[in-house]
């Protein structure tokens, strides 16, 4: 009962509510931006122009090869700090924290935009080389075969690993505690400095908070993958 | 469809063109966004492509107090962290295979724990067992936190990649060793494994390059390592982006060539006639719909 005790005292004392939806905000809008970015980056790759194919190659490989830490860093110091760029107007109370989740989120974006644009590649993989050919041979070029036949086949193929980046991305979001977005990792951190005896039932609390996050969503994603794969 | 090229005809003279057009119109963009990018950051208050903020990183104290030192932890913690998670990955996956239901259950749910607990998350509580409840303080702490962390995740990890590669096995094997008279925890041993191990060779070392990066987490608890080492050789020397520039190379550097040796393992895998002719590629583990519900 000391866990049960413990992590009632942590509930009352730190609004970790907050951090919780913190940290499904930043899942949430990371998650758009890098289904754009990925999205894009994927058309790219298999574009039938060489310059953009080796851009998105070079974006795919260098960005998977780095450490999220150091993309994060890239944005919050470099963007911000150095370019002195701003996303959040300058005179609003909460404008420096404003601008920290947004930097963390184009850091995430950009980041996971590598591995959402892996998955769909996997997913035009897919797609049987019928469906480009039938879609050619009905007079359709590149752009409106890709838009109208096979990228909504290789969206349904690609679920599972889609369903994949989106839980590391959850997962992730704690990265951006060291740029001092107040999300679970953050807050956590600060618990821990200051009731180490409660050591076992701040991890236990955070993890759970991760557990309710992320499991739902791995069923979610094997039912769905189960539901859209396309019959053939 | 593995070749993309079926995507499009073979380009005549209208589509040459339109390539052509949309190709210098796309590396205009992209130029554009670099040259944004470079302005930026030569603003004139601080800019960061002064000579002298690039000079101090030739400078030799430069690697030999700061970046090497970093590297090392880094790689060093990585090491031992794979090596220590293969122990544990091959404990939670012969766990999750084996026929005692209880121990099955378990390492079940053990596994689907870590892998939905982040890392850092890991990382911190190790690093404060280490201070609180081990008496362990400074540097040892800290590599603790980092290695403890990383081996939890990595290892359930493992142990997912164990299970899938086993389950690929073709069933002909299970059931001539145990037409053969063989145990299961014999045919587990001395039959499957060695060929799932084998198989799973290019995912291990793709799992390698995720520890690599995510040793960068120390940062969080202040472990030494490459980002954290940057950032102290950076901030007198007010040259941040110049060296996290560096240090993203050197980790695209170790990374990519990590990836190409784990293209080659497979590669060799594949082509090879005695070996098993299952290869386990994190893709396996990583698509929810190949593992069977847990629950």
């Amino acid at each position: 009962m000391d866990l049960i005790d413990g992590m009632a005292t942590l509930l009352s004392r730190y609004d970790v509510l907050a951090a919780f939806w913190m940290t499904v905000k930043l899942t949430f809008v990371a998650a758009i931006g890098s289904l754009l970015i990925g999205t894009i980056v994927a058309i790219l790759r298999v574009a039938p122009v060489g310059v953009l194919q080796a851009f998105g190659t070079v974006y795919v490989h260098a960005i998977r090869n780095t450490p999220l830490t150091l993309i994060v860093f890239f944005c919050a110091f470099g963007f911000m700090n150095t370019m002195g760029w701003s996303i959040a107007s300058p005179e609003s109370p909460t404008s420096i924290a404003d601008n920290n989740f947004w930097f963390g989120v184009i850091g995430l974006s950009i980041y996971h935009a590598a591995f959402v644009a892996e998955a769909l590649r996997s997913g035009i993989n897919t797609v049987p080389t019928g469906q480009a050919e039938a879609a050619r041979a009905i007079g359709l070029s590149f752009m409106p075969a890709l838009a109208n036949v096979i990228l909504p086949q290789a969206f349904r193929g690609a679920i599972a690993p889609l369903g994949t980046t989106l839980i590391a991305l959850t997962k992730n979001t704690t990265v951006l505690a060291t740029i001092g977005v107040a999300e679970l990792s953050y807050i956590m951190s600060g618990m821990l400095e200051f009731n180490i005896s409660l050591l076992f039932a701040i991890f236990v609390l955070i993890a759970l908070a991760f557990v309710i996050l992320t499991l739902p969503m791995g069923f979610f994603f094997t039912w769905l993958s189960r539901r859209l794969v396309v019959a053939r | 469809m593995s070749n993309q090229s079926v995507l499009f005809d073979a380009p005549g003279p209208r589509a040459k063109i339109l390539y052509g057009i949309v190709g210098t119109v796309g590396v205009l963009i992209l130029l554009g966004f670099a040259a944004i990018v470079i302005i930026a950051l030569g603003n004139p208050d601080n800019s960061q492509w002064a000579a002298d903020k690039w000079l101090t990183l030739l400078k030799p104290v430069t690697w030999t107090a700061y970046l090497l030192p970093g590297l090392w932890a880094t790689l060093s913690a990585a090491v031992v962290s794979i090596v220590l998670a293969g122990v544990l990955g091959l404990l939670l996956g012969l766990g999750r295979l084996s026929s005692i239901t209880i121990v099955n259950r378990v390492c079940g749910v053990l596994v689907e724990f870590l892998r939905a607990v982040p890392v850092l998350v890991m990382m911190l509580f190790a690093y404060y067992v280490a201070i609180f409840a081990l008496g362990i303080y400074g540097p040892t702490a800290t590599f603790f936190g980092v290695v403890t962390g990383l081996t939890l995740y990595n290892g359930s990890v493992i142990a997912e990649l164990l299970r899938s590669g086993v389950e690929s096995l073709p069933k002909g094997q299970r059931e001539a060793s145990m037409a053969v008279g063989m145990t299961h925890t014999q045919t587990l041993i001395s039959v499957l494994l060695p060929q799932a191990v084998t198989a799973m060779l290019p995912s291990l070392v793709s799992q390698l390059i995720v520890v690599v990066k995510d040793t960068a987490l120390g940062y969080m608890i202040s472990y030494s390592e490459l980002l954290r080492k940057a950032q102290t050789f950076a901030t007198p020397n007010a040259n941040l982006i110049p060296t996290l520039m560096v240090v993203a190379v050197m980790f695209i550097i170790i990374n990519f060539s990590l990836s190409l040796l784990a293209n080659r393992l497979e590669r060799r895998l594949r082509r090879s006639r005695k070996g098993p002719r299952v290869v386990v590629t994190a893709d396996a583990v990583a698509d929810p719909t190949t593992e069977p519900a847990t629950k």
